[in-house]
């Protein structure tokens, strides 16, 4: 009876997770009878009664609220489509994008043009995963230079870290400024282009790692070292 | 059926497996890959999607839907060129590959979406549906879809006169005669999920084959969840 396995532990689907009804079936889980078993390849986390598998791989599945960075891909009459990673693009309408008046029939390129990138927020999905953006809020705007990177969708909580940790590590470490997309698009915009680089390897180096505990420390190590080798270079 | 077959070709046991071998994200650019290989045998299995659908009349705005293909390579055959692509085999294997892996397939998730599963084998050595299908619920499951339970597939049959365990090309062409059964199973609930036959067989013998099976593919399921975990292991935890 209860837990059959460890926190943290990787498991894959079909594995047991708990048997009895002391626990609860959350994301990447599902009970059978008496018994609740994973459903996704993924690592298991256990909050209070609730067992949730937390998956390390796979496509970005949109979500409400999420802040995602997305490529203009269509301009049509009353709007723009984006391209955000997922099976469909994102429909950004004109009322979303900006307060400005636009008269009817105007060119809309000159507001977002082909191919340019945006970061805005999910405000709906529907039940058929039609996606709608907005671009009203604090942060939500054209990016322009910048390098754009791309890492597993499901690693952009590690990325960030919690409360924003690791961000705030590497973008202290670097004087990047970086915005994390969670459909796992990066942009990174520094005045040194050395700087960015060293800012894309970590964020790499925890994509590779996303799993591993400590990481924040081994992350800040990374960083110093790099600082070191680039401060010996010049 | 009443030649007498005493010893396999390869010297096995009559109920013994071929060396396996299963390694997970081979294929840098799919979502999801997998290699799986048993004997001479070595299928690769690719993921993608979910992703948009075309054409799109069979778009599904309930579910999505798994597209397989299986397709053996033109140099994978034992003998003359194979020739790739559509064929009325291959076509066949797609189908009821696709059939069996849908079973313990979630797609609820991702609406007018597919999946696709593409399946090459790049060396033959009979029991390739089999090898595919192990390969393709591995690739699935790498690929971060919600999966059920985990499918393990082998072949069973009968040689000459006896029950053997995963044959050989060299079993399935056994001038005794031979019968082929391909099976593949959920490892939880051990329900059969595809299974095929090809010949004439005793109701004893396909009893004794099936239970044969049974105990296999948890051997098979072994193998594919070491590989699974060694994926994410291999940074050290």
């Amino acid at each position: 009876m209860g837990l059959l396995v460890e926190e943290k532990k990787i498991v894959i689907p079909g594995e047991e997770l708990a048997a009895g009804i002391d626990y609860l079936p959350a994301l990447g889980t599902y009970r059978e009878e008496d018994k609740i078993y994973s459903s996704q390849l993924g690592m298991v986390n256990v909050s209070g009664r609730l067992i949730k598998v937390i998956s390390l791989s796979g496509r970005y599945i949109p979500k409400i609220g999420d802040t995602v960075i997305g490529k203009i891909a269509n301009i049509g009459f009353n709007g723009w489509m984006i391209d955000i990673g997922y099976a469909y693009e994102a429909a950004l309408s004109l009322k979303e994008a900006t307060s400005d008046f636009i008269e009817r029939g105007s060119d809309l390129t000159k507001y977002f043009d082909f191919g340019e990138i945006i970061v805005a927020n999910v405000i709906n999905v529907t039940k058929s995963k039609m996606i709608d953006l907005s671009m009203k809020g604090p942060g939500l705007r054209k990016l322009k230079g910048g390098k754009l990177m791309e890492v597993t969708s499901s690693k952009v909580p590690r990325v960030i870290g919690k409360q924003g940790s690791m961000i705030s590590l590497i973008k202290n470490a670097t004087n990047c400024k970086i915005i994390v997309g969670q459909n796992g698009l990066i942009w990174i915009s520094g005045e040194d282009p050395d700087k960015e680089m060293i800012a894309a390897s970590a964020i790499l180096k925890i994509e590779q790692e996303a799993h591993v505990s400590g990481l924040t420390d081994k992350i800040s190590a990374f960083l110093q070292q790099e600082a070191q080798n680039d401060s010996s270079l010049h | 059926m009443t030649a007498v077959y005493t010893k396999r070709f390869d010297n096995r046991k009559f109920d013994e497996l071929r060396p396996m071998e299963a390694k997970v994200g081979v294929i840098k650019r799919a979502d999801g890959s997998a290699m799986f290989k048993i004997g001479k045998t070595v299928a690769l299995a690719a993921v993608y999607g979910p992703r948009a659908l075309h054409p799109t009349f069979m778009r599904n705005p309930e579910k999505g839907i798994l597209r397989c293909n299986y397709n053996m390579m033109a140099f994978a055959g034992s003998g003359d060129r194979v020739r790739p692509g559509p064929s009325r085999r291959s076509k066949e294997i797609s189908l009821v590959t696709e059939k069996s892996l849908e079973s313990v397939l979630d797609l609820s998730e991702f609406p007018n979406t597919v999946i696709d599963v593409f399946i090459e084998l790049i060396q033959t050595d009979a029991g390739t549906r089999c090898a595919g299908i192990t390969a393709a619920i591995m690739a699935m499951a790498d690929a971060g879809l919600i999966i059920k339970d985990m499918i393990s597939a082998v072949s069973v049959g009968v040689v000459g006169n006896k029950v053997v365990l995963d044959l050989s090309k060299e079993e399935e062409d056994y001038e005794g005669g031979a019968v082929d059964i391909p099976i593949a199973m959920t490892n939880k609930d051990g329900k059969i999920t595809l299974l095929q036959l090809d010949g004439i067989i005793k109701k004893e013998q396909l009893y004794e084959a099936l239970e044969l099976a049974k105990a296999s593919t948890q051997k098979i399921h072994e193998v594919q969840k070491k590989a699974l975990l060694e994926k994410f292991m291999k940074n050290g935890i």
